[in-house]
């Protein structure tokens, strides 16, 4: 049976107990690619609807939006690359993952009582991420063939058009995965901290994620 | 022989038209005119044309351009094809006739074809950066231009050209609405030593492709005829076609040119459905919290989590 613990997680008791979540490389590593992750919705967003053209004034305006929205994209392609070598194991799909899931009523109506105990990572959570590595594969990938600074001679007008359809329909969607993944660490109060200090309390581990607590109780904790 | 049109006033005169007659303003709502100027056209007779490539010198003069020296590539196009500061270009093509086995030499005027519907204007981003006025000249205001691109995808007739330098815009052909402004026809046209070349209203225009189209027939060229292809809504640039069953013969010119299906769906329905998708997602988040409350940890899971820890 694998183990969910990832390098760094740990269990200190006390009162209330405090687990460590997130390392400080893996935290800096999820704020650039958060940061990263605005900065593209809002340079993106400013030239897919009109309505919406005023934010080219945060980036210096239309020209310098063109010119530094690619350059993102490429520092959030490595960021987030990062992101996946430190998470894609504890990421995998189990069979507790699909029960989750079914009972997708209990999640969103807070009955932890009747969900199957989950590790590291929920259902939800790994289909944020598994979506989010699917849908940056393809934004760079189109986002190439429409960067035509650099790439412009290398495709045809016919796949330049057909790139830049895929470009900004992947990007809406990545743009509700985020809203997802914003809601849930509000909603589930004590997340948040996991992400800012890297810490979350053990009452929290045990309510969200009560396998991997146990792994780290009575499992082989990573030193 | 088209009547030329006369030499201009040296008197400076206000112009004829200008942003009080933009009938589409690229990312941005325009009241149309109430009132719309005459449409104007270029008709290039493509029968006409000796390939002199006047039109070509008098567009890099008029408009100050110019273009490096390039290299022979054993055909007489020069440049090889349409560039930030080549707005038109003679395609020069060399055609054997099935019918007649005769090899026909085919030179056409490459260039924007001033759509009607344009597809580059639909496509922009940057407010007011592509212009249509009401007498049909599509137009790019360079300072509003921000160098994406999106109008190459827009354009079903691969005209615009982003610069390649510390400034990228896009440029093509303006047909020369500042001389237009002031009465006179493009720079082209004024070179053009066979009138291969004429300008003037778009009725007139079509009027004078007729008497040509007749002509034409008469010396035997019987599928002669004019494009001014429907699907952009006719274009204020239109060819006299010897051979107008067939224009791709003519370097690739579209037989049925159209904006992309691709474009539509990206300008149109995606622009709305996006938005409207991001603001649901939001909207549910703010719903669920509002109806379900916080997801909180309470006494117990902390107890909990203290037993579990103890047993360590």
């Amino acid at each position: 049976m694998s183990t969910d613990v990832e390098r760094g997680d740990q269990i200190h008791p006390g009162d209330p107990v405090l687990v460590d979540r997130y390392t400080t490389g893996a935290r800096i590593n999820h704020w650039i690619t958060a940061a990263s992750l605005v900065l593209l919705a809002l340079s993106g967003l400013a030239l897919f609807h009109p309505s919406l053209y005023f934010l080219t004034a945060l980036f210096g305006g239309g020209e310098t939006t063109r010119a530094i929205h690619p350059w993102i994209g490429v520092v959030l392609f490595f960021s987030f690359a990062g992101l996946f070598i430190r998470f894609f194991k504890a990421n995998l799909w189990v069979r507790t993952d699909t029960v989750w899931l079914a009972h997708g009523r209990d999640v969103i109506t807070s009955h932890e009582e009747k969900l199957p105990e989950v590790g590291k990572y929920n259902a939800g959570q790994k289909l944020v991420f598994w979506s989010m590595s699917l849908l940056i594969i393809v934004l760079i990938t189109s986002g190439l063939v429409i960067w035509d600074q650099y790439f412009g001679p290398y495709f045809t007008v016919e796949q330049k058009r057909i790139a830049v359809l895929v470009h900004a329909t992947m990007a809406v969607v990545a743009i509700c995965v985020w809203i997802v993944h914003v809601y849930a660490a509000i909603w589930v109060r004590g997340t948040i901290s996991a992400m800012t200090r890297g810490q979350v309390t053990g009452g929290w581990a045990w309510r969200h994620h009560r396998k991997w607590l146990k792994e780290l109780v009575t499992g082989s904790p990573k030193k | 022989m088209f009547p030329p049109l006369p030499n201009p006033n040296v008197q400076p005169v206000p112009p004829k038209f200008g942003e009080q007659d933009l009938i589409r303003r690229s990312a941005s709502t325009v009241t149309p005119p109430a009132k719309r100027q005459t449409e104007v056209a270029k008709l290039i007779d493509v029968t006409k044309c000796i390939g002199c490539k006047a039109c070509q010198v008098a567009c890099l003069e008029w408009n100050n351009l110019h273009e490096e020296v390039g290299i022979n590539t054993g055909s007489y196009e020069n440049p090889h094809d349409l560039t930030p500061d080549t707005w038109t270009l003679m395609r020069f093509t060399e055609w054997v006739n099935p019918e007649t086995q005769n090899l026909e030499w085919l030179i056409r005027k490459d260039g924007c074809m001033h759509c009607e519907d344009p597809g580059c204007l639909k496509a922009c981003p940057a407010p007011g950066a592509i212009v249509q006025y009401s007498n049909g000249i599509v137009d790019f205001v360079k300072e509003n231009c921000i160098g994406c691109g999106y109008c190459i995808k827009g354009c079903p007739f691969n005209i615009p050209r982003i610069s390649k330098n510390e400034d990228p815009k896009s440029y093509k052909c303006s047909l020369c609405s500042d001389r237009v402004a002031v009465g006179l026809g493009p720079a082209c046209q004024k070179a053009c030593p066979t009138q291969a070349i004429v300008f003037g209203t778009k009725d007139d225009m079509k009027q004078w492709a007729d008497g040509r189209i007749k002509d034409l027939k008469s010396r035997g060229f019987d599928k002669a005829g004019l494009y001014d292809p429907p699907g952009v809504s006719g274009t204020h640039v239109m060819y006299v076609l010897h051979h107008a069953d067939k224009p791709e013969i003519y370097a690739g010119l579209p037989a049925n040119p159209r904006i992309s299906p691709l474009v539509d769906l990206w300008k149109g329905g995606l622009k709305y459905a996006g938005l409207g998708l991001i603001a649901l997602t939001a909207l549910a988040g703010f719903v669920h919290h509002v109806v379900a409350g916080p997801n909180r940890v309470s006494r117990d899971d902390e107890e909990n989590a203290k037993r579990l820890a103890g047993r360590q």
